[in-house]
């Protein structure tokens, strides 16, 4: 058993022309490593539409809709991250209500606004009613404000975590650029905040200091947009863990943080 | 048989990486089926003169025959004609210079006497594009990446000069391959190390618009985990050829050239 907890997808209202292809590359390579569950979101329209990181509530219902059906289409292997703006809270709140209601298992914020930010507050009452984790788009270490996003660093989803003990947070890819040596210490006391090790970046020593700083048993793996990465950290572990320890990483903590029955060996 | 071109031993000055000395290079070629590794003194592209750790590298690569020296040669100091002559007389398979990390013109004249120099001497030339990702790298470490534009004059500098660009992204790749004659094109060589498979599959497109011969295994170890390497060969839609002549055949082609 092998659980990608951050995947994602593109649908036909998005810019690449190539979003077939993409999305067949996905699964077929997921074949080849041996993924079992795409644990995948969309965001949005992924910039036709609106901004990536700030989608309109009607890009998220289309393209939330096409997850559930992807995840109808292919219900062994794909589940649905319902993709949220808390800009929108009155929406943002149904769009919830309605696809877990659908079927889908988590909830995921993008970078829409700052996650210590008040207005996420009630999206993550509600994920902690519902039972399900929220997969925070982070990065690791902001310096600056970037164009196109309102990036949170690990800080910034460190207080949301303090403030609602009761909800597990993905803090995403610590492999996807930026410093991740500033996120780990922060994470390290919230019990609350698992590492999603999804990414491109493969650097030496960041699986010790990710195992050092949180325990593998709040560790999570993933790829995000680049399986081989994946992979290669999945390698690295099989040297680093015990047998145990791997089965942890590769879906026994994912399991325990999704909602009961939401995987097949549930 | 695999070769890495593309290693490094010593500690880096930036953060803490495991598996720096050659004996943990060694072994994570051992978990990784890789024969040979090309490796450069990593501490010594931070020092003024980078050459100043060529000695311990030679004698290092000495006493362990999978480990192929690249020395370094920063050619705004003087004595660097001896560093590439020493290379070659030491049977090195290549040379490097880093110059945005020695705060050197990169395509400027000094650089282009080096390549010239190179390939003279019948030594391909390595130049990374980069070392970590630009987002995460230490307040204080500010060199510039390698520019493709850079790649493009120091190919057009001499008709004998060899380049093997290590980290080098899809687009920086196909800016200098599309960029250059098909006969500039044929004395370049890229390591696969930084470019994306799938879903994203960059480097299953690479291999069919530019075509496996201009390719090389790379890893980039220690700094990143030698694993993504093979990971990304491992979902290539690729035949057993043009494996084989990735992870050593157009190794061997860089260096009979």
């Amino acid at each position: 058993m092998l659980i990608d907890v951050h995947a994602h997808f593109l649908h036909d209202r998005t810019p690449r022309a190539d979003w077939q292809a993409r999305n067949a590359s996905r699964l077929r390579a997921g074949e080849r490593v041996g993924i079992t569950i795409h644990v995948a979101s969309i965001l949005g329209s992924w910039g036709a539409s609106s901004p990536t990181y700030f989608p309109s509530p009607a890009d998220l219902r289309y393209a939330n809709d096409w997850l559930l059906e992807l995840q109808r289409r292919h219900p062994a292997r794909v589940r649905g991250y319902v993709a949220v703006n808390p800009n929108y809270t009155d929406a943002a709140l149904a769009e919830v209500e309605r696809c877990l209601d659908a079927g889908m298992i988590g909830i995921k914020l993008a970078a829409s606004r700052r996650a210590d930010d008040p207005l996420l507050d009630p999206v993550c009452r509600l994920a902690a009613r519902r039972g399900v984790p929220i997969l925070h788009h982070v990065w690791q270490r902001r310096r600056r404000d970037w164009p196109g996003q309102e990036a949170s660093d690990a800080g910034e989803l460190g207080a949301l975590a303090e403030r609602h003990p009761d909800v597990r947070f993905l803090l995403a890819h610590i492999g996807g650029g930026g410093d991740w040596l500033h996120s780990l210490p922060i994470v390290r006391p919230l019990p609350n905040v698992y590492v999603d090790l999804s990414g491109s970046g493969v650097d030496g020593g960041m699986l010790e200091a990710c195992v050092d700083a949180v325990g593998v048993g709040r560790l999570l793996w993933g790829c995000d947009l680049t399986i081989e990465t994946g992979w290669a950290k999945l390698r690295y572990l099989e040297h680093l863990l015990s047998a145990p320890e791997l089965e942890q990483v590769r879906w026994r903590n994912a399991a325990g943080i999704f909602p009961p029955g939401a995987f097949p060996s549930d | 048989m695999r070769i890495d071109v593309n290693a490094f031993v010593g500690s880096y000055p930036y953060r803490r990486v495991p598996g720096t000395s050659p004996e943990g290079v060694l072994g994570a070629m051992d978990r990784l089926g890789i024969d040979e590794a090309w490796v450069t003194h990593l501490p010594g592209l931070f020092w003024r003169d980078p050459a100043e750790g060529n000695a311990w590298l030679l004698e290092t690569a000495a006493r362990h025959d999978r480990l192929r020296p690249v020395p370094s040669v920063h050619p705004e100091l003087a004595g660097w004609r001896d560093a590439v002559r020493l290379a070659a007389d030491a049977g090195a398979p290549a040379v490097r210079a880093d110059p945005t990390f020695y705060g050197i013109d990169p395509a400027g004249a000094a650089m282009r006497a080096l390549a010239a120099a190179c390939g003279e001497a019948g030594l391909p030339l390595v130049l990374a594009v980069r070392l970590e990702d630009g987002r995460q790298r230490h307040p204080n470490d500010h060199a510039p990446e390698l520019p493709a534009a850079a790649v493009r004059a120091l190919v057009r500098s001499h008709p004998r000069v060899r380049l093997l660009v290590t980290h080098a992204d899809r687009p920086f790749i196909e800016e200098v391959h599309f960029g250059s004659t098909p006969g500039e094109a044929e004395r370049i060589w890229w390591d696969i190390c930084w470019i994306w498979g799938p879903p994203e599959d960059h480097l299953q497109t690479l291999l069919g618009t530019i075509g496996a011969s201009r390719f090389v295994l790379g890893t980039g170890q220690p700094l990143r985990l030698p694993e993504n390497a093979g990971a990304k060969l491992d979902l290539l839609d690729i035949s057993a050829a043009g494996r084989t002549a990735i992870e050593s055949g157009n190794v061997r082609t860089l260096c009979q050239t």
